[in-house]
């Protein structure tokens, strides 16, 4: 015990219940838990919660999907609508991406006042699709010019534990593998008209979408989030680690390898080449873990 | 490797820089930056009594207000707010005032390309004329990934746009200490070489993003002397005039 500020808070931290320990010292407390390469949650520093996927968890939409990564909770619903498209591009649909947190989700937010990470996570959401390439706008089109898809892609946070974007982003991938296309048809009057399940053959209406299909999605964007804390790497941070350390880094890649976003906004800790190339071979195993567990559930949904 | 650029500039080259502080009279510290056309000013206000919403009894915060040039503030602007405000964040010293609140506001003046990049170093400038403390001063650049997978620096805003991919990354300035021990290494990497805040647009390899790194940080050198000629604090040269 050469250092006599350590010697003490030693002899505070057993004399203490570890409860109160944790809300008076929790960057110690944390430390001392990196110190023995465990979190506070008994995983190992470089490990993901248990993450489950279940799609068509909202019935009344076009395609739906309930995520949750430890505790950390996100529901999508995308719902389909005819809108006439825009003149710059006529073949072209819409995508609308809308992230919400109500004030159930967590303690921070207060009803009345919308919470900071709203309008940013859902700007990443659209930019980390849209530049993923993964859906192609013109397979939302109809008939050129006149009529197109719009898709309103809108997800809820119901409990905020840490690595919301990640969560945000698994859901809303799983709810456009999950989306079917309804089945349409245009009438004498030129409107679209959604097609009943009975009807569907002997329609003298021109078919535009003959049947219920599901979109093409090219490579799939997935993220992992990451906090640096010294020399320390911890994946899939909760709302607790989240708190204490304040840099984060999210690293999206597609399921081709491409980078479709590095994202460290500011924090104390410099991240060095080596350390991003760390965070980037961690995500590159956790895309392919959330690639699996979403290729079995779609293949479980095509049995039933 | 030959790239038309379309001001026939050479992949490395910067736009020509200017920097002036000081331009209003009643913010405690101001400065505008210019990237070629892409020009911002900054203004700072503080440290003042903190806000009900902003107050921390540990640290100091920061308030940052984003003003775009034309219409009214959407997600982007919200977006570029809050990687602002946490850039700014980690190159203050905030325990040195707690329970204090200092107001960044960023105005566009025009939007040419490289816009956050400007308003980071645009805002650190301001910092310093307003005399705040801080760790280091960070150097803002944005490096652009063509269709070809060469790269090219500080783009415009048309440049910006033809390319497939474009990486905003913010190093931090070498500290001049007087303490020897006090020497920016941090194990084998100079402290220069670490990221502060790193934003990406659009697809690009691993690969192309470690070079955008390297290129970025070669010229961030040149940024920071420029950002050091221009910038010096603003109680030596007169007593302070905001009251």
């Amino acid at each position: 015990m050469s250092v006599p500020n350590a010697a003490a808070t030693e002899d505070l931290s057993s004399e203490m219940e570890v409860d109160a320990f944790r809300r008076l010292f929790p960057l110690r407390y944390f430390e001392r838990h990196l110190a023995e390469s465990i979190r506070s949650d008994g995983r190992p520093l470089r490990e993901a919660r248990d993450t489950s996927i279940f799609l068509g968890a909202v019935a009344s939409a076009n395609g739906s999907a309930l995520v949750k990564i430890g505790s950390t909770t996100m529901l999508t619903a995308i719902k389909m609508e005819v809108m006439i498209p825009s003149l710059e591009s006529p073949d072209e649909g819409c995508l609308a991406i809308d992230f919400h947190m109500p004030p159930i989700c967590s303690p921070i937010v207060r009803p009345g006042r919308p919470a900071e990470a709203e309008p940013v996570v859902s700007k990443q959401l659209s930019d980390t699709i849209t530049s993923s390439g993964m859906i192609d706008l013109r397979e939302l089109s109809l008939v050129g010019g006149k009529a197109a898809w719009m898709a309103y892609l809108d997800i809820y946070c119901l409990d905020a534990d840490g690595s919301l974007f990640d969560a945000a982003l698994l859901s809303a991938v799983a709810a456009l593998s999950h989306l079917q296309i309804p089945a349409v048809a245009m009438n004498d009057d030129g409107k679209i008209v959604l097609m009943s399940d009975e009807d569907g053959q002997k329609q003298a209406k021109e078919q535009v979408n003959k049947e219920k299909r599901k979109l093409t999605l090219k490579s799939i964007p997935l993220s992992l989030t990451c906090i640096l804390h010294k020399n320390y790497i911890l994946a899939d941070p909760t709302a607790e680690e989240e708190s204490i350390v304040e840099t984060h880094v999210t690293i999206i890649l597609d399921t081709s390898g491409q980078l479709i976003s590095l994202y460290k906004p500011g924090g104390p800790v410099l991240a060095y080449t080596s350390a991003i190339q760390d965070c980037v071979a961690l995500t590159r195993q956790r895309v392919k873990e959330l690639k699996s567990f979403l290729d079995k559930e779609n293949s479980a949904m095509e049995v039933e | 490797m030959e790239i038309d650029r379309p001001d026939g500039r050479s992949p490395n080259q910067l736009r020509p820089l200017a920097c002036s502080h000081s331009v209003l009279h009643r913010a405690h510290g101001s400065a505008t930056w210019a990237q070629g056309e892409t020009k911002v000013l900054a203004a700072v206000y503080g440290p003042k009594a903190g806000t009900k919403k902003n107050e921390n009894p540990e640290k100091a915060s920061i308030e940052v207000i984003w003003k775009p040039n034309t219409g009214h503030v959407g997600q982007a602007d919200r977006e570029y707010e809050m990687i602002l405000k946490k850039t700014l964040e980690s190159i203050c010293i905030r325990t040195i005032y707690p329970n204090t609140t200092t107001s960044v506001i960023v105005q566009v003046v025009h939007d040419d390309g490289a816009l956050l990049p400007c308003a980071i170093n645009a805002a650190c400038a301001a910092l310093v004329d307003a005399g705040i403390p801080l760790r280091h001063l960070a150097v803002a650049i944005c490096c652009s990934v063509t269709d070809n997978n060469s790269i090219i620096l500080d783009p415009s805003k048309k440049e910006e746009e033809k390319s497939k991919a474009f990486a905003y990354l913010v190093f931090p300035n070498t500290t001049v200490s007087v303490v020897p021990e006090k020497s920016s290494q941090v194990g084998n990497d100079p402290m220069a070489h670490g990221i502060i805040t790193s934003v990406t647009h659009g697809a690009m390899s691993v690969d192309d993003y470690l070079h955008c790194l390297e290129r970025g940080r070669a010229t961030t050198q040149r940024l920071s002397e420029f950002l050091r000629k221009n910038i010096a604090p603003k109680s030596t040269r007169e007593a302070s005039k905001a009251g």
